[in-house]
């Protein structure tokens, strides 16, 4: 069980002090920052392959299909066919766009996507740098795809692109606020921001202490896990690239290996954004009985699914509903939340239990019924009938 | 500067104990990963200074912004090299997130205006750029014959400021500046709304 | 510190004269407000090197930044706002075609 749990932070130590026989300490450190970055290299673009090939297969059992099943057993060859296919497709550059940023784009937003892989606590001990201002690195580092998605629908001078560029950003920033206040309750209550230590205080009861399982907590994770499905643009927040309305929004553009690396900041987003929901809610890599990685990519797994259940199963939003949705219920709901988590750090358990879930039920309701009057009324069609 | 190596993510224990002592390495025990460090910090501000100019000399602004996007991405670099994490993190989320994203929002809604074709530089170009290098010659003159009160080297390797010391600073001495501050970010929200919108009768 | 302060603040400096120089030499108002977030960001350069080396109590460096960038982006907020404005009433934000106020 021990062994299993480190068996990869032992694998690592193994072949660090292998080489600490013949290098010098300086460079056993940036070897050890090496082996990192070598691995999120890895993980990352191996992650976002398989997730298209998770998405298509659970998509097709929600639609009463089998999905791709003819490259390999299940279609396991599937992502790279696909891959195979996209790096020999033609690139082709608009005539009027901007060249330069139309290239730069795609690599800007994958970069971040990268990045933020650093703080994220994969399994005990396998944090690849457990910085003291973890949580805050994540959020400001995604935060700069708004960038990239500008360059993007900028450079490539079509209509449905800025279209979709604006829309996305609009989104973006709009979510990006409720995300962030729905964090607070976490930091005030673990009081720090590393996700290190933000996971170890949820190991109480044996590795059930889990956030989700309070009050406070629960409606942060609500809030926060619907943000970040706004966040990575996936259905039913999807209006940047609607293909009913804009097309494919910022990347109506590309095409080749240039939308492959949209495809992948995409999927890379939703997969950190699960692991920092896991993280920071579920408790991370706490849990019994299974190894701590294990439990991390069950946790985020799981809640990928839910994502892909979501584009299953929902509607797309209307421009107005879901900026509604953020502005009119997610960010009041949150700020409320914040209180709430500090009457429950204060108040006795027989009460604050009570009184927060009295506190927050009542607050869910009285936005709901603040915002239902504001959804349009019945539309009359003059020449409809 | 000092690198906590006693962190169990950084290294692994077994090449800890055989290199250090107390679990500590102070980077100068290690002149190669100093210079690397030293070297990177240089280029970094070479980057930004390279960056600045870009964004100054651009004629087209969207790329002037992506220019200034890179410069602001590098301070916060510079922020890290000095121990300021806090405020790294803060200098990309606000400035780069937000900051950034208004600007290139306005250069799209007033599109024609930060096109190349325009002229975009007034007449007093040249003046300004001898005013700029007078004030330069001025303010190094200035920076390199003043003799700064600099610590001694054991108070520099103090540890970086913590989150908690600047919360703790935030909402003891410097208080009432802080709610000033929520005050004006609060008047300025609202004032640009007010700015920013249709006349309603127009 | 590995590097001496006084090269922080000829970055600094230097960062803050290109800014100048931008603000000075712009006709686009949203450029100007660019160069001026610059000259800002050159300002915090130096708060934080000098609470780094020379300040008895560090916090107070960082805390001066911090209040600089929320101005800062007050600052852009408002200035944006007025632009968008202009655009919409004057249909030009060129610096020196807003002259109402001058001789």
């Amino acid at each position: 069980m021990e062994f299993m749990d480190q068996i990869f932070v032992n694998l690592k130590s193994t072949v660090l002090t292998l080489a600490g026989g013949f290098l010098p300490p300086w460079a056993v450190i940036l070897l050890c920052a090496a082996i990192s970055l070598g691995v999120i290299a890895v993980i990352g673009p191996v992650t976002m392959m398989y997730l298209t090939l998770i998405e298509r297969k659970v998509l097709a059992r929600m639609q009463n299909r089998i999905g791709p099943n003819r490259t390999g057993p299940w279609g396991l060859l599937q992502p790279l066919a696909d891959g195979i296919k996209m790096l020999t497709k033609e690139d082709i550059v608009p005539k009027n766009a901007d060249r330069i940023v139309h290239l730069v784009a795609p690599i800007l937003i994958v970069i971040p996507a990268l990045l933020v892989f650093a703080v994220i606590p994969f399994g005990k001990n396998m944090i690849p740098a457990d910085l003291s201002v973890g949580v805050l690195y994540f959020l400001s580092i995604s935060s700069t795809t708004t960038i990239a998605i500008f360059s993007a629908s900028w450079a490539s001078r079509n209509k449905y692109s800025l279209l979709g560029g604006m829309r996305a950003v609009a989104q973006m920033i709009s979510y990006e606020i409720p995300m962030v206040l729905s964090v607070v309750p976490i930091l005030l209550v673990t009081q720090s921001l590393s996700t290190g230590a933000i996971v170890r205080a949820q190991g109480a009861y044996g590795g059930w202490g889990w956030f989700v399982f309070t009050p406070w907590g629960f409606a942060a994770f609500i809030t926060f896990f619907l943000c970040a499905v706004a966040e990575c643009n996936r259905s039913p927040f999807d209006l940047p690239e609607a293909e009913s309305e804009i097309v494919a929004g910022f990347h109506t553009e590309y095409s080749g290996m240039k939308f492959a690396l949209f495809y992948m900041a995409e999927f890379m987003n939703a997969f950190t954004l699960s692991a920092l929901a896991a993280t920071l809610f579920l408790g991370g890599w706490q849990g019994p009985w299974l190894p701590s990685w294990a439990w991390f990519f069950i946790k985020t797994y799981a809640l990928i699914f839910i994502m892909l259940w979501f584009r299953g199963t929902l509607p797309r939003f209307r421009v107005d509903q879901m900026m509604n949705l953020a502005w009119k219920f997610l960010l009041p709901l949150s700020l409320i939340n914040i209180l709430v988590a500090g009457f429950w750090h204060f108040a006795n358990p027989p009460l604050a239990i009570g009184g927060s879930i009295a506190m927050l039920w009542a607050s869910g309701w009285i936005f709901t019924r603040l915002n239902r009057d504001y959804t349009p009324e019945k539309r009359t069609y003059l020449f409809g009938e | 500067m000092r690198i906590a190596v006693s962190d169990a993510s950084f290294t692994p224990p077994r090449v800890q104990g055989r290199n250090t002592r107390k679990g500590l390495t102070t980077l100068s025990m290690m002149p190669p990963l100093e210079f690397i460090i030293k070297m990177g910090i240089y280029a970094l501000m070479t980057v930004c200074v390279a960056g600045a100019l870009l964004s100054v000399l651009f004629r087209n602004l969207f790329h002037a912004a992506l220019a200034l996007t890179g410069v602001l991405l590098g301070i916060a670099g510079i922020y890290l090299a000095l121990h300021a994490d806090f405020l790294a993190m803060i200098q990309v989320l606000i400035y780069v997130g937000a900051v950034m994203t208004l600007v290139i929002f306005a250069i799209m809604l007033t599109e024609r205006f930060g096109d190349a074709s325009l002229r975009q530089f007034n007449h007093q170009s040249w003046a300004a750029l001898g005013g700029g290098i007078l004030l330069l010659t001025f303010l190094v003159r200035m920076i390199q014959t003043t003799p700064w009160p600099v610590k001694n080297q054991a108070a520099l390797a103090s540890p970086a400021v913590t989150v908690v010391q600047l919360g703790e600073a935030l909402l003891g001495p410097y208080v009432f500046p802080f709610e000033i501050i929520s005050v004006i970010l609060i008047a300025a929200l609202i004032g640009a709304i007010v700015v920013a919108r249709k006349d309603l009768e127009a | 510190m590995i590097i001496p302060l006084e090269h922080f603040l000829i970055f600094a400096a230097v960062l803050f004269v290109i800014g100048l120089c931008g603000t000075l030499v712009r006709r686009n108002i949203v450029g100007i407000l660019m160069s001026i977030e610059l000259m800002l960001n050159a300002v915090n350069i130096n708060l934080v090197a000098f609470s780094r080396s020379t300040s008895l109590d560090p916090v107070t460096g960082q805390i001066f930044a911090i209040f600089v960038v929320a101005l800062a982006a007050a600052a852009v907020a408002v200035g944006l706002a007025i632009v968008i404005a202009l655009y919409r009433v004057r249909k030009t934000i060129c610096a020196d075609e807003i002259s109402l106020l001058k001789w």
